[in-house]
């Protein structure tokens, strides 16, 4: 069911230049050509009844509703598949036609309840507001006939319901999960009075392939496919737009309301028809798992301890403010300046995260603020500031679209950036090229209606030997975009990597021997992306978390400048940011050596504007990076620390590491929603407010600014932001704002990049790509177009250095890791929702043969010892991994698997080398502590049991 | 800090510089990235460690940092 007040205008738009002015009952009206009536109808604002059509979907032609006359044509065909023409005349309303569609609908409700008090949508679903608008009140068939009834409900999945006996067999959620998701796990099954909608092969919604979008959910235009929410709650009375919380795709939403008698509720999210990242799709966990910001979990009320073994005893705001206030103080006289600091989070608003910035700078009075990124994408920010000049991706995701070839890198889309997934998907499926390079057989390798054309299976660790090995095929084979080169990039470099990429050191056949690919895939993976003619790149973790992730960045700019894929739709170095906002936190200056919009500390013309809009002085050097600070607090030397939205215990690498570091600190405050694992080393547990209940901004991985819009009112009673501001003020700082808009307005004012960005035109346009200034008022899509921000594209050399995190016969594999579908990060919210459904444990993905060897089965516990620690969980026998390779989630706490990771980091920004880590796997008679399935899932969701 | 960590840590970053072709390129690429990158307790740490006979730095990298000393000492 589509969202309250969406209006549907039956048909996809069409791009074309060329204009078609029509007639729609008296009204003139000009479409793009292409257009369908129905649409053109529509947007003259005549609506024409359908039910197989709507505008997310392309047209179907089969419900016989939206039939219209034509001038000069016979017959009634239908709007809804018929294009614009010059000159048509289109009459909607006629006697013929009226009774056309009242016999078409009776047919319909013949098969269905026609009094709306049956109708579980309270007669607000598509079907009966049909049978309304065609006056059918009445239905002469009566109930003795053959009907559907009796056919049961499939209610396996947690979040939506589907009653066959409501389905009228439109095709709407079979192709919403073909052409919105690319799934393909619905179709139509039988012929005539049976034919009817089943998931995988006529399986439980559960049981099939289905991956719970919700898009079928959304697209059904009668009551069969409902949310439980909205069958448990009813209807909302309003909708707010917001940005989901989740991943870096960051979609947009409208969060559907209802005043109810224990105040505002959340009914359901759908996803925004306008927004521009995700065009009204989303995913499992965007449009359901969102129960979490009310689980009883959550912490309402301030805590302090003085000892970390002491019970937390809660307080009042200013007590608790006041305590961690005078704690940070006392450090500083006792142990410096600089023995303090703070982390901000990718999960928080950009003005939470510049707020936090600003504390540590202005009221610490040094740069000791790290955030979450360093453990994820800060070698994107080295690597392509230093290539390209600008620390950010080159496109937006719908440039995709444009895309001949596609390379995706250490990336899984379809499991953490599913609704960019999906777009990339359909453009695959209309012909584009598919390069995958990735130690595990990802989904994206092989799945309906896709298949790469390469699948470069690469041992871990060995990205920049593959990347040298492309760019040798490159400058050996005459495959240079050399006006490219000469136009737009550094003459000098670009002749010394030349030399570099052509040496016999980084052939393909050299580099077969490191990565374990075949040379031969390696030219022709090559070739195929030099020759595009447009190229994207799209790569995520299994890039950056390496002890060469910068260098890996770096090559990758390397290959794209040498082939001249930059600077216009279709090609660029995209980076799948992890967490909603990784970009926008590090844009406004939550790295040690930076200031907003990535400009150094060292700059005394920047300090001083900064000193003059803070008034305080700014420290000039750059400060501690969050594997700095944990290595200072064991030297004595930093001993507060305060961390907004970052659960570092769990989610950075050597665990015992991190705990003896968070152990030796003087005052830890944690400022976030859910007493998590880093709060066991915690003094101040300020809560915190989830992203339903403040107001700010997002910043996606395409540059776009959203809004985030306050729903529902903060659970502890103050917004992030609103925090923050009292912990400075506490402190002795002065931070006065009234609302978020005021601190976007500073940034703004200090930021050359967001000069142009405020909440009045962030309502205006929806969202915002930055750079917006001057010079690109309503913002940019597309970097780098004529040339590179920082002048000319820097070529660096980027020398393969294997890890030194080395397999030897007691380590004798490599444990990498990633993400599933249904769970977000750490697990913190994820896990508090009825996704546990489908993932209520990591498990250690095992090649058939290292499983053998070690005489281990399906489901067997098995130890991981690596030379940090040991972890167990159950072993899981695939060939996705390649023998020699394990591989497991970190979802879940009990798992614990950064025990096992180690304190390797790049080179450039120590971003941690999670992904490459020697093990040894055996079983073991060890059994974790683990609930069962059943008591998971209703821990997860208490209002479910 | 853990001297052995921040040495391991310089020695990495001179393992990227120093594939410049250039050896004054590479000496003040390692020599910036410290200065922009490092904190100064760990730029103190790595420098006075630079000065030791037993220094375990590179000889590429210890040339850096040690001219990191010079150039960051006041005139």
């Amino acid at each position: 069911m589509l969202s309250i007040n969406d209006k549907d205008l039956g048909t996809p738009t069409r791009d074309s230049a060329k204009l078609i002015t029509l007639e729609v009952d008296g009204r003139a009206v000009t479409v793009p050509e292409g257009t369908s009536v129905i649409r053109a109808a529509a947007l003259a604002d005549v609506a024409i009844p359908k039910l197989c059509a709507t505008d997310s979907l392309e047209p179907f032609g089969s419900c016989r509703l939206c039939l219209v006359e034509i001038e000069g044509r016979k017959g009634f065909p239908a709007s809804c598949t018929t294009p614009v023409e010059a000159g048509m005349k289109i009459r909607t309303q006629s006697e013929p036609l009226s009774k056309l569609r009242r016999g078409v609908m009776e047919l319909y409700m013949s098969d269905h309840p026609i009094d709306p008090f049956e109708c579980k949508a309270g007669g607000k679903c598509e079907l009966h507001e049909m049978a309304n608008a065609v006056g059918l009140v009445h239905v002469r068939y009566g109930d003795d006939g053959r009907n559907h009834r009796h056919v049961p409900i499939d209610d396996s999945n947690p979040y939506f319901t589907f009653d066959p006996s409501r389905c009228i067999v439109c095709s709407r959620c079979v192709r919403a999960c073909d052409e919105t998701q690319g799934t393909f796990a619905l179709t139509i099954e039988g012929r005539g009075f049976n034919s009817q909608m089943v998931a995988g092969q006529h399986e439980h919604y559960i049981d099939s392939e289905c991956v719970s979008c919700g898009a079928c959910v959304q697209a059904c235009p009668t009551d069969a496919l409902m949310e439980k929410s909205l069958l448990e709650k009813g209807r909302a009375d309003r909708a707010i737009v917001t940005t989901c919380g989740y991943c870096g795709v960051g979609c947009s939403f409208k969060a559907e309301v209802k005043a109810g008698t224990r105040g505002d509720e959340v009914v359901r999210m759908v996803p925004n028809k306008d927004g521009l990242p995700n065009h009204g799709h989303s995913c499992v966990k965007g449009r359901f798992a969102w129960g979490y910001a009310t689980h009883p979990d959550r912490v309402k009320r301030p805590l302090i301890r003085k000892r970390i073994s002491d019970p937390w005893q809660e307080v009042s705001w200013d007590e608790a403010l006041g305590y961690a206030a005078a704690e940070f103080n006392r450090v500083q006289q006792k142990y410096g300046r600089g023995s303090v600091g703070g982390i901000t989070s990718s999960r928080c608003t950009n003005e939470e995260a510049y707020l936090v910035q600003k504390l540590v700078r202005a009221a610490f009075g040094n740069n000791n603020v790290d955030t979450c990124a360093r453990v994820c994408h800060s070698p994107t920010g080295y690597g392509l500031k230093t290539a390209f000049g600008t620390p950010a991706g080159t496109q937006d995701f719908d440039s995709v679209a444009a895309a001949d070839v596609i390379l995706v890198i250490g990336a899984n889309p379809t499991e953490g950036h599913p609704v960019f997934a999906s777009i990339m998907k359909r453009r695959l499926r209309s012909g584009a090229r598919l390069i995958v390079a990735d130690p595990r057989e990802i989904d994206l390798v092989r799945m309906p209606h896709v298949e790469a054309d390469y699948f470069l299976q690469l041992t871990p660790g060995t990205n920049v030997a593959l990347f040298n090995a492309m760019a040798h095929v490159v400058v050996t084979e005459g495959l240079v975009n050399e006006q490219f080169v000469a136009d737009r990039c550094d003459a000098g470099e670009f002749k010394q990597w030349r030399e570099f990429s052509a040496g016999e050191h980084n052939s393909p056949e050299a580099a077969a021997k490191v990565t374990g690919v075949p040379a031969e895939k390696i030219r022709g993976a090559a070739r195929l992306f030099a020759r595009g003619p447009n190229s994207a790149i799209y790569y995520g973790l299994g890039v950056t978390e390496h002890s060469q992730g910068s260098t890996a960045v770096l090559a990758m700019a390397n290959l794209a400048m040498a082939t001249g894929m930059l600077g216009r739709p279709g090609v660029g170095v995209n980076p799948l940011r992890g967490q909603n906002n990784v970009q926008g936190s590090n844009d406004v200056g939550s790295f040690p050596h930076e200031l907003t919009g990535y400009r150094h500390v060292s700059d005394p013309q920047l300090r001083a504007d900064f000193e003059k809009v803070w008034h305080v002085a700014i420290d000039p050097e750059p400060g501690l990076r969050i594997p700095n600070m944990f290595d200072a607090a064991l030297d004595g030397s930093f001993l507060g620390l305060y961390i907004e939205g970052e659960d570092i215990a769990q989610s950075d690498p050597n665990s015992q590491h991190v705990a003896a570091a968070l152990s030796a600190m003087e005052i830890v405050v944690v400022h976030d929603i859910f007493m998590n694992e880093t709060a066991k080393y915690a003094h101040v547990f300020l809560p915190g407010s989830s992203f339903l209940e403040k107001n700010g901004t997002f910043t996606n991985a395409e540059r776009r600014i959203s809004r985030v819009r306050k729903v529902l009112p903060a659970l502890a009673g103050k917004e992030d932001w609103e925090v923050t501001c009292a912990l400075s003020n506490a402190l002795g700082y002065p931070m006065n704002y009234n609302h978020p808009s005021e601190i976007m307005d500073e940034i703004a004012r200090l930021t050359p990049t967001f000069a142009g960005v405020s909440y009045e035109k962030l309502d205006r346009l929806g969202s915002i790509q930055w750079p917006c200034n001057d010079a690109a008022p309503a913002g940019t899509a597309v970097m780098h177009v004529g040339g590179f921000v920082r002048g000319k594209g820097r070529f660096l050399i980027t020398e393969y250095v294997a890890t030194d995190e080395r397999t030897t016969s007691r380590f004798p594999l490599i444990l990498t890791t990633g993400r599933i579908l249904t769970q977000y990060n750490v697990g913190t919210q994820t896990r508090r929702t009825l996704n546990v459904t489908w993932h209520p444990e990591d498990v250690l993905e095992i090649h058939p043969h290292d499983a053998e060897q070690r005489g281990i089965c399906e489901g067997d516990w098995v130890e991981v010892t690596s030379r940090a620690g040991a972890i167990a969980l159950r072993a899981e026998i695939t060939e996705r991994v390649a023998a020699g390779v394990v591989y497991t989630t970190f979802h879940h706490p009990e798992t614990g698997a950064n025990v096992v990771t180690t304190e390797n980091s790049d080179w450039a920004t120590n971003c941690p080398e999670y992904k490459v880590t020697a093990v040894q796997v055996m079983p073991t008679a060890r059994r974790p502590e683990r609930l069962p399935a059943d008591r998971i899932i209703a821990a997860a969701s208490p209002s479910a049991r | 800090m853990d001297i052995h960590h921040l040495v391991k840590m310089a020695n990495e970053i001179g393992g990227f510089f120093g594939s410049s072709p250039e050896h004054e390129v590479a000496v003040n690429s390692i020599a910036q990235h410290l200065k922009n990158f490092w904190e100064p307790r760990m730029r103190r740490e790595i420098i006075e460690h630079a000065h030791r006979e037993d220094c375990a730095l590179t000889p590429l990298v210890r040339e850096a940092v040690l001219r990191l000393d010079q150039t960051s000492r006041p005139s």
